[in-house]
Protein backbone atom coordinates (compact mmCIF):
# COMPACT_ATOMS: atom_id res chain seq x y z
CA UNK A 1 0.00 0.00 0.00
CA UNK A 2 1.32 3.40 -1.05
CA UNK A 3 -0.23 6.50 0.55
CA UNK A 4 0.61 10.11 -0.29
CA UNK A 5 -0.39 13.01 1.95
CA UNK A 6 -0.22 16.75 1.49
CA UNK A 7 1.89 18.10 4.36
CA UNK A 8 3.31 16.16 7.32
CA UNK A 9 2.36 12.59 8.18
CA UNK A 10 0.22 11.79 11.20
CA UNK A 11 2.69 9.14 12.39
CA UNK A 12 0.80 7.64 15.37
CA UNK A 13 -2.39 7.29 13.32
CA UNK A 14 -0.68 5.69 10.31
CA UNK A 15 1.33 3.23 12.42
CA UNK A 16 -1.81 2.31 14.33
CA UNK A 17 -3.85 1.85 11.14
CA UNK A 18 -1.20 -0.40 9.64
CA UNK A 19 -0.96 -2.42 12.84
CA UNK A 20 -4.71 -2.88 12.93
CA UNK A 21 -4.82 -3.86 9.25
CA UNK A 22 -2.23 -6.61 9.65
CA UNK A 23 -2.00 -7.87 13.20
CA UNK A 24 -4.33 -10.76 12.42
CA UNK A 25 -2.57 -11.58 9.12
CA UNK A 26 -0.15 -13.97 10.86
CA UNK A 27 2.93 -11.83 10.29
CA UNK A 28 5.33 -12.32 13.17
CA UNK A 29 7.21 -9.07 12.51
CA UNK A 30 6.13 -5.45 11.82
CA UNK A 31 9.19 -3.25 11.26
CA UNK A 32 8.50 0.43 10.54
CA UNK A 33 10.97 3.13 9.57
CA UNK A 34 9.91 6.71 10.30
CA UNK A 35 11.80 9.63 8.75
CA UNK A 36 11.62 12.86 10.74
CA UNK A 37 12.92 16.27 9.62
CA UNK A 38 15.95 17.24 11.68
CA UNK A 39 17.23 20.70 12.49
CA UNK A 40 20.42 21.19 10.48
CA UNK A 41 21.94 23.86 8.23
CA UNK A 42 19.44 26.40 9.58
CA UNK A 43 16.52 24.98 7.58
CA UNK A 44 12.93 25.67 8.60
CA UNK A 45 11.74 22.44 7.04
CA UNK A 46 11.71 20.40 3.84
CA UNK A 47 9.41 20.33 0.84
CA UNK A 48 8.74 17.54 -1.65
CA UNK A 49 7.61 17.09 -5.24
CA UNK A 50 6.36 13.60 -6.12
CA UNK A 51 5.81 12.13 -9.59
CA UNK A 52 3.08 9.65 -8.84
CA UNK A 53 2.85 7.46 -12.00
CA UNK A 54 6.46 6.24 -11.76
CA UNK A 55 6.41 6.13 -7.96
CA UNK A 56 3.44 3.77 -8.16
CA UNK A 57 5.11 1.43 -10.65
CA UNK A 58 8.35 1.47 -8.64
CA UNK A 59 6.42 0.63 -5.48
CA UNK A 60 4.49 -2.17 -7.24
CA UNK A 61 7.75 -3.82 -8.25
CA UNK A 62 8.84 -3.82 -4.59
CA UNK A 63 5.47 -5.15 -3.49
CA UNK A 64 6.08 -8.10 -5.84
CA UNK A 65 9.54 -8.69 -4.37
CA UNK A 66 8.04 -8.63 -0.89
CA UNK A 67 5.30 -11.04 -1.89
CA UNK A 68 7.92 -13.50 -3.16
CA UNK A 69 9.33 -13.57 0.39
CA UNK A 70 5.93 -13.91 2.01
CA UNK A 71 6.15 -10.27 3.16
CA UNK A 72 4.23 -7.05 2.58
CA UNK A 73 5.39 -3.42 2.32
CA UNK A 74 3.49 -0.28 3.19
CA UNK A 75 4.73 3.22 2.54
CA UNK A 76 3.49 6.75 3.24
CA UNK A 77 5.12 9.95 1.97
CA UNK A 78 4.43 13.65 2.09
CA UNK A 79 3.92 16.10 -0.75
CA UNK A 80 4.58 19.79 -0.13
CA UNK A 81 5.99 21.26 3.05
CA UNK A 82 7.05 19.39 6.19
CA UNK A 83 8.51 21.44 9.01
CA UNK A 84 11.18 20.62 11.62
CA UNK A 85 10.43 17.61 13.81
CA UNK A 86 7.52 16.58 11.64
CA UNK A 87 7.67 13.39 9.55
CA UNK A 88 7.61 13.00 5.78
CA UNK A 89 8.21 9.28 5.31
CA UNK A 90 7.13 5.98 6.78
CA UNK A 91 7.98 2.60 5.34
CA UNK A 92 7.11 -0.68 7.01
CA UNK A 93 7.63 -4.34 6.27
CA UNK A 94 5.43 -7.11 7.58
CA UNK A 95 6.83 -10.62 7.34
CA UNK A 96 6.44 -14.01 8.97
CA UNK A 97 9.91 -13.74 10.54
CA UNK A 98 12.01 -10.88 11.86
CA UNK A 99 15.18 -11.42 9.80
CA UNK A 100 13.44 -11.13 6.43
CA UNK A 101 11.73 -7.91 7.51
CA UNK A 102 14.94 -6.34 8.85
CA UNK A 103 16.87 -7.12 5.67
CA UNK A 104 14.02 -6.11 3.43
CA UNK A 105 13.37 -2.73 5.02
CA UNK A 106 17.04 -1.87 4.54
CA UNK A 107 17.08 -2.86 0.86
CA UNK A 108 13.80 -1.10 0.26
CA UNK A 109 14.80 2.21 1.85
CA UNK A 110 18.16 2.19 0.05
CA UNK A 111 16.47 1.76 -3.32
CA UNK A 112 13.82 4.30 -2.35
CA UNK A 113 16.56 6.89 -1.83
CA UNK A 114 18.21 6.06 -5.17
CA UNK A 115 15.20 5.51 -7.41
CA UNK A 116 11.87 6.84 -6.14
CA UNK A 117 10.83 9.91 -8.21
CA UNK A 118 10.66 12.38 -5.33
CA UNK A 119 12.49 15.71 -5.18
CA UNK A 120 13.51 17.38 -1.93
CA UNK A 121 13.86 21.08 -1.26
CA UNK A 122 15.18 22.92 1.80
CA UNK A 123 12.90 25.60 3.21
CA UNK A 124 15.07 28.48 4.34
CA UNK A 125 14.22 32.16 4.77
CA UNK A 126 11.00 31.75 2.82
CA UNK A 127 12.73 30.12 -0.13
CA UNK A 128 12.39 26.60 -1.54
CA UNK A 129 15.88 25.41 -2.55
CA UNK A 130 16.46 22.11 -4.41
CA UNK A 131 18.64 19.78 -2.30
CA UNK A 132 20.90 19.08 -5.24
CA UNK A 133 23.94 17.94 -3.24
CA UNK A 134 21.90 15.33 -1.36
CA UNK A 135 20.16 13.98 -4.45
CA UNK A 136 21.06 10.89 -6.47
CA UNK A 137 20.84 10.52 -10.24
CA UNK A 138 18.53 7.62 -11.14
CA UNK A 139 20.32 4.63 -12.68
CA UNK A 140 20.63 5.13 -16.44
CA UNK A 141 20.69 8.93 -16.26
CA UNK A 142 22.51 10.89 -18.95
CA UNK A 143 20.83 9.21 -21.91
CA UNK A 144 20.13 12.55 -23.62
CA UNK A 145 23.48 14.20 -22.80
CA UNK B 1 3.26 15.35 -31.58
CA UNK B 2 5.19 14.17 -28.56
CA UNK B 3 4.91 15.89 -25.18
CA UNK B 4 8.11 16.42 -23.16
CA UNK B 5 7.74 17.17 -19.45
CA UNK B 6 10.44 18.39 -17.07
CA UNK B 7 9.93 17.10 -13.53
CA UNK B 8 10.91 18.31 -10.07
CA UNK B 9 13.31 21.24 -9.90
CA UNK B 10 13.77 21.78 -13.65
CA UNK B 11 12.09 25.12 -14.23
CA UNK B 12 10.81 24.60 -17.73
CA UNK B 13 7.38 24.40 -19.31
CA UNK B 14 6.45 21.21 -21.17
CA UNK B 15 7.26 21.08 -24.90
CA UNK B 16 5.20 19.69 -27.78
CA UNK B 17 7.58 18.39 -30.42
CA UNK B 18 7.27 16.69 -33.80
CA UNK B 19 10.00 14.04 -33.38
CA UNK B 20 10.22 10.33 -34.15
CA UNK B 21 12.93 9.12 -31.77
CA UNK B 22 14.93 10.12 -28.69
CA UNK B 23 18.04 10.95 -30.73
CA UNK B 24 16.14 13.89 -32.18
CA UNK B 25 15.06 14.95 -28.71
CA UNK B 26 18.65 14.74 -27.44
CA UNK B 27 19.81 17.11 -30.21
CA UNK B 28 17.04 19.60 -29.47
CA UNK B 29 17.63 19.64 -25.72
CA UNK B 30 21.42 19.80 -26.02
CA UNK B 31 20.89 23.10 -27.81
CA UNK B 32 18.47 24.45 -25.21
CA UNK B 33 20.31 26.56 -22.63
CA UNK B 34 17.47 26.20 -20.08
CA UNK B 35 17.86 22.45 -19.85
CA UNK B 36 21.21 21.36 -21.33
CA UNK B 37 23.03 21.40 -17.98
CA UNK B 38 20.48 18.96 -16.56
CA UNK B 39 20.84 16.30 -19.25
CA UNK B 40 23.87 14.51 -17.74
CA UNK B 41 22.00 13.83 -14.50
CA UNK B 42 18.51 13.16 -15.85
CA UNK B 43 16.80 9.82 -16.36
CA UNK B 44 14.25 9.56 -19.16
CA UNK B 45 10.82 7.93 -19.11
CA UNK B 46 8.63 7.13 -22.10
CA UNK B 47 4.94 6.92 -21.12
CA UNK B 48 5.99 6.60 -17.46
CA UNK B 49 8.45 3.74 -17.99
CA UNK B 50 12.18 4.45 -17.68
CA UNK B 51 14.12 3.89 -20.90
CA UNK B 52 17.78 3.02 -21.46
CA UNK B 53 18.08 3.35 -25.25
CA UNK B 54 17.80 6.29 -27.60
CA UNK B 55 16.47 4.03 -30.33
CA UNK B 56 12.96 3.65 -28.92
CA UNK B 57 10.54 4.80 -31.66
CA UNK B 58 8.09 7.55 -30.74
CA UNK B 59 4.50 7.87 -31.90
CA UNK B 60 1.90 10.59 -31.82
CA UNK B 61 0.63 11.20 -28.27
CA UNK B 62 3.68 9.76 -26.48
CA UNK B 63 4.80 11.41 -23.24
CA UNK B 64 8.47 11.77 -22.36
CA UNK B 65 9.52 12.79 -18.86
CA UNK B 66 12.92 14.00 -17.69
CA UNK B 67 13.69 13.01 -14.10
CA UNK B 68 16.52 14.91 -12.37
CA UNK B 69 18.37 13.47 -9.31
CA UNK B 70 16.02 12.31 -6.57
CA UNK B 71 15.99 12.44 -2.78
CA UNK B 72 12.89 11.10 -1.07
CA UNK B 73 12.41 10.57 2.61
Amino acid sequence: MLSLYTGPLDVPTILKEWYEEEHKSNYGAYIPFVGTVRSEDEIDGLSFDVYEPILESWFSSWQEKAKAKGAKIKMAHSKGDVMLHESSYIAAVFSPKRRVALEFINEFVEDFKASAPIWKYDLRDGQRIYAKDRSTAISGSGLLA
Amino acid sequence: MVRVEFLGPIQKEALELDISNLNELAKILQGDAEVSDWLESCAVALNDTLVTSLEAPLKDGDKISLLPPVCGG
